[in-house]
C-alpha cells in the first residue's frame, strides 16, 4: 500500500547509492541487497513496480493499473514491456502493451487470462494492491510516428487493444485534431474492453469508434458482425489508404488485414504487433531425436538427433564447461532462450523461456535455442 | 574395529550384491524427484526469510559496532555481524552456488553469478566443491577436501616428518579458514608438487586477489574509518565476526566427512561407477551431526551431510525432511547412517588429526580405514 513515506523512499538518493563508496561497503550483495529490506520497489537500476488498481471489466480479464519506481523511464504508446512475475517460487516473465496514454507516469495492463496462460492467470487470480511485479523498460517501436500521421485506422482483436487504447489516450491528451478510426473485435459484447471510456470518446466526437462481434448476432451496440473483412474495411474506413493503419490482435485478424493491404499494393501503411507465441508448442511424449539445437553465440545449428545438450555441443566442436556429467554440479549450466528440453535424470519436461538448464542432462525435444 | 573391503569387485560394493546396491539407488532417484516435483513457493518464502534475517543481522552488526567503545554493543556487533556471515556461507552461499534455488529463475539466488562474503571467489568454488568435492567425494588423490592440501586426514597419504604439524596446521586452518578455502581452489600445493604451472595460477589468481582485496577492503578499512574513533574496535570485531564464521565453517566441515567411521576411496572405485555405486559412496563418505533446529540452518544444514551429497542440488531444508527415510534405507540395505552430535564427531575428527600426525605405529592393511 503506497503510503508519503514510500512514496517518497521511491525516489532515493541515486547518486549515492550508485557510488563507488557504496558499492565497496555492500560488496558481495551490493546496495540492492540491502535496498529490499526498506521497501520491495526501491533498488538502484532495477525497475519494479507495485499494483495500486486491480479490476474486472470482463469474466476473463483482469485490468492492473501499476505505479513504477523512479527507474522507469517511461514509454511511447505502442510499446510493451517485460513483465516478470513469481508463481508458486518460479520467475516467470511475458510481455504486455501498457494501455495507458504515455504522459502518464503509470502503467495500466489489461490481461486476458489464457486456460494455459501460468502468467495471465496468475495476475488475472492473484494480483492485488500492493503486489510487486518486476518490469522491463519499454520496449518496441509499435509507435505512432511524429508529427502525428493527419488520418489513423487502428484496428484490434481481443486483449490486443491495449496498445491501441494507449494510442488512443494518447491522442486524446495531446489534442489531437487529425481523423481517427478505432474499430475493435471482440467475441461477444460482454468481451468488449473499455466499453464506457470508447463509448464517452465517441460521444464526444473526437473519434469514430466501432465494434465488431464475432461470435453474437443483432446485438444493438455491433457496428459489424463476423471476422474482418473487405466489406468491414468499406463499411468503417472506405479510406484506408490514405491512413496509417495499426493492428495488433490474433494472428487470423493480423493476417487478414496484411492480405487486403497487400492487396491494395500499401503494406507498408500497415503495422502489426503480434504477441503470439512464435514456437510451436511440443506434446511432452515427443521424439526427442527430432527437431535443431541452435547454439545461439556460436552460430551452430545441430540436429537434436537424441544426444544430450552437452554432447551436442561437444559434438559440434564447442567446449562448454561442465563437470560431474551426472547432473549434480551445475557446471554446465546455461540459459535455454527458448524450446522444450527433457531432463533425462528425472523425466521432467521444460518449455519455459529464458531458463537455465544443465546441458549435461537435458535433451532437446524438438527445436531449441541454447546461449552458448 | 578395521576391515578391509574390496572396492574393485561391484559384486560385493559396501557388502551390498549389485542388483541391491541399484535399487539402492533407485529408491534415492525417488526421492530426489519426488522433492524436485514439490519445489515452490515454500522452499522460495524459506530462503527469502533466510536471505532477509542475514541482511537485516548485518546491518545490526555493523550498526553496533559504531557504538563499539560501550562494550555490550560491541559484543551484540560482532555476535550479529558473525552470525550474518555464517548464515551466509553455510545456509545461503554453500546452498545457493549448488544450483538448489536455480529452479526459480531468481538472479539475485542464482547458481551462476552469486557471489558470497567470504575470501574465496564464488567461480573457483564452484569448481573445486560442486564438481571436484562432489563427484569424487572422498576418493583419495581426487577429492581435494580431504586435508584441503594441508592436512593428513587419511592413512592413505603416506606420512612424513612433515606431517607432525598436523595439528598445528588443523588450528591454522581453522582459524584462517576463508584464506585456507581461497588457497585451496587455486590449488597451489599442486603447483608446488610440480602438477600444474603457475601460469595457469594467473588468472584465477587475479579473481582471487580481487575479491580478497574487496572483502578486506570493507571489514578492515571502510568500516573501520566510518566509524572514525572506534575504528580500531571496529577493525577487531569485524576481525572477531571473521574468525567466529571460520572456526564454525571448519568444525562443521570437518565433522562432514573425517569422523570416525567415515570411508576414503582409491581412484579405482571410480572406474565404471554406476549411479547405485555413486549414491552409495556418498553416505560411506559423509556424516551427519545431530541438533536443533537454530543449529541445523546455522550448520547450513550440512548437518545433514549424508543427505546432502546424496542430494547437493536438493534446497537444503528439505534434508531433515527427507532424513528419516534415507537413513531407513540405509537400515534396511544394512549401510552405515553415521551421525552423533557435535562433541562427538568434531572429539574423533580432533583424535583424528592428532593420531595422523604420527606414522601407523604397526604395520596393518594398506586399505582405507573403517570402522563399524
Amino acid at each position: 500500500m503506497p503510503s508519503p513515506s514510500t512514496t517518497s523512499l521511491r525516489r532515493p538518493p541515486r547518486r549515492l547509492l550508485r557510488s563507488r563508496l557504496a558499492r565497496a561497503l555492500t560488496t558481495p550483495h551490493g546496495v540492492d541487497g540491502f535496498l529490499g529490506l526498506v521497501d520491495p520497489l526501491l533498488a538502484t537500476d532495477d525497475v519494479r513496480a507495485r499494483v495500486t488498481r486491480v479490476r474486472h471489466q470482463s469474466a476473463d480479464t483482469v485490468t492492473l493499473t501499476l505505479t513504477p519506481n523512479a527507474n522507469w523511464t517511461g514509454f511511447r504508446s505502442g510499446q510493451f514491456v517485460n513483465v516478470t512475475v513469481e508463481v508458486d517460487g518460479r520467475r516467470h516473465t511475458r510481455c504486455f502493451s501498457p494501455a495507458g496514454p504515455e504522459q502518464s507516469g503509470e502503467l495500466e495492463l489489461t490481461v486476458k487470462a489464457k486456460p494455459d496462460g501460468i502468467v495471465s492467470r496468475h495476475l488475472h487470480d492473484s494480483a492485488r494492491v500492493g503486489t510487486v511485479v518486476t518490469l522491463s523498460q519499454a520496449l518496441g517501436d509499435f509507435t505512432l510516428p511524429r508529427p502525428r500521421p493527419r488520418r489513423l485506422l487502428l484496428v484490434c482483436g481481443g486483449s490486443g487493444i491495449t496498445p491501441l487504447m494507449s494510442m488512443l489516450r494518447t491522442l486524446e491528451a495531446e489534442r489531437y485534431d487529425g481523423a481517427v478510426t478505432f474499430l475493435q473485435y471482440a467475441c461477444t459484447s460482454a468481451d468488449v474492453l473499455y466499453r464506457d471510456e470508447l463509448t464517452s470518446l465517441a460521444a464526444r466526437g473526437a473519434f469514430d469508434v466501432r465494434t465488431a462481434l464475432t461470435r453474437e448476432t443483432d446485438a444493438p451496440e455491433a457496428d459489424l458482425e463476423g471476422f474482418f473483412c473487405r466489406d468491414h474495411l468499406n463499411a468503417v474506413a472506405p479510406d484506408h489508404a490514405d491512413a496509417e493503419t495499426y493492428v495488433c490482435g490474433p494472428t487470423p485478424l493480423m493476417d487478414a488485414l496484411a492480405a487486403v493491404w497487400a492487396e491494395d499494393g500499401i503494406g507498408e501503411r500497415l503495422h502489426a504487433e503480434s504477441f503470439v507465441p512464435t514456437r510451436a508448442l511440443v506434446a511432452p511424449d515427443a521424439d526427442a531425436s527430432a527437431g535443431t539445437v541452435t547454439f545461439a553465440a556460436s552460430g551452430i545449428a545441430v540436429d537434436a538427433g537424441g544426444a544430450t545438450l552437452l554432447e551436442l555441443a561437444e559434438g559440434a566442436g564447442l567446449e562448454p564447461a561442465s563437470g560431474c556429467r551426472m547432473g549434480i554440479c551445475h557446471t554446465c549450466t546455461r540459459d535455454k532462450t527458448s524450446g522444450t528440453v527433457r531432463n533425462i535424470v528425472t523425466g521432467s519436461v521444460s518449455d519455459r523461456e529464458c531458463e537455465a538448464v544443465q546441458l549435461c542432462v537435458n535433451q532437446p525435444v524438438g527445436d531449441v535455442v541454447v546461449d552458448l | 574395529m578395521t576391515a578391509t573391503v574390496d572396492k574393485t569387485s561391484e559384486a560385493t560394493h559396501a557388502g551390498l550384491s549389485a542388483a541391491d546396491v541399484e535399487a539402492f539407488g533407485a529408491e534415492m532417484d525417488a526421492i530426489r524427484d519426488r522433492v524436485l516435483a514439490d519445489l515452490g513457493s515454500r522452499d522460495a518464502d524459506y530462503i527469502r526469510r533466510i536471505v532477509t534475517l542475514q541482511r537485516r543481522l548485518e546491518v545490526l552488526g555493523r550498526s553496533l559496532l559504531f557504538a563499539g567503545f560501550i562494550p555490550p554493543a560491541w559484543l551484540g556487533g560482532v555476535a550479529a555481524l558473525s552470525l550474518s556471515k555464517i548464515l551466509d556461507n553455510m545456509e545461503i552461499g554453500h546452498n545457493v552456488m549448488h544450483g538448489q534455488y536455480d529452479w526459480m529463475g531468481d538472479p539475485a539466488l542464482d547458481s551462476r553469478t552469486f557471489e558470497w562474503d567470504t575470501t574465496c571467489p564464488a567461480e573457483g568454488w564452484r569448481h573445486s566443491h560442486n564438481y571436484v568435492h562432489h563427484t569424487f567425494t572422498n576418493v583419495v588423490g581426487k577429492d581435494r577436501d580431504v586435508g584441503y592440501g594441508v592436512l593428513r586426514m587419511s592413512e592413505d597419504q603416506p606420512w612424513r616428518p612433515l606431517w607432525l604439524g598436523n595439528p598445528v596446521y588443523a588450528l591454522l586452518l581453522a582459524t584462517f579458514f576463508q584464506w585456507g578455502v581461497a588457497l585451496h581452489d587455486l590449488e597451489t600445493d599442486r603447483v608446488a608438487a610440480g602438477e600444474k604451472s603457475l601460469s595457469e595460477l594467473a588468472e584465477p589468481g587475479r579473481v582471487a586477489a580481487r575479491k580478497a582485496g574487496r572483502q578486506a577492503l570493507k571489514d578492515y578499512v571502510l568500516f573501520p574509518l566510518l566509524t572514525g574513533p572506534a575504528a580500531p574496535l571496529t577493525l577487531a570485531g569485524n576481525g572477531a565476526a571473521n574468525l567466529a564464521r571460520n572456526l564454525w565453517a571448519f568444525t562443521i566441515i570437518f565433522c562432514g566427512h573425517f569422523p570416525d567411521g567415515v570411508e576414503m576411496f582409491d581412484e579405482a572405485t571410480l572406474e565404471a561407477e554406476t549411479r547405485g555405486q555413486w549414491y552409495v559412496r556418498q553416505v560411506l563418505g559423509s556424516a551427519n551431526i545431530e541438533g536443533g533446529r537454530v543449529f541445523h540452518v546455522l550448520s547450513g544444514n550440512l548437518s545433514h551431510q549424508i543427505e546432502h551429497h546424496l542430494f547437493p542440488d536438493l534446497p537444503a531444508h528439505r534434508y531433515a525432511e527427507i532424513a528419516a527415510e534415507v537413513r531407513d534405507a540405509c537400515r534396511r540395505y544394512g549401510l552405515p547412517y553415521n551421525t552423533g552430535r557435535l562433541g562427538r564427531q568434531f572429539g574423533s575428527v580432533v583424535r583424528r588429526i592428532v593420531r595422523l600426525a604420527l606414522p601407523r605405529r604397526r604395520a596393518r592393511h594398506a586399505g582405507p580405514e573403517q570402522t563399524r
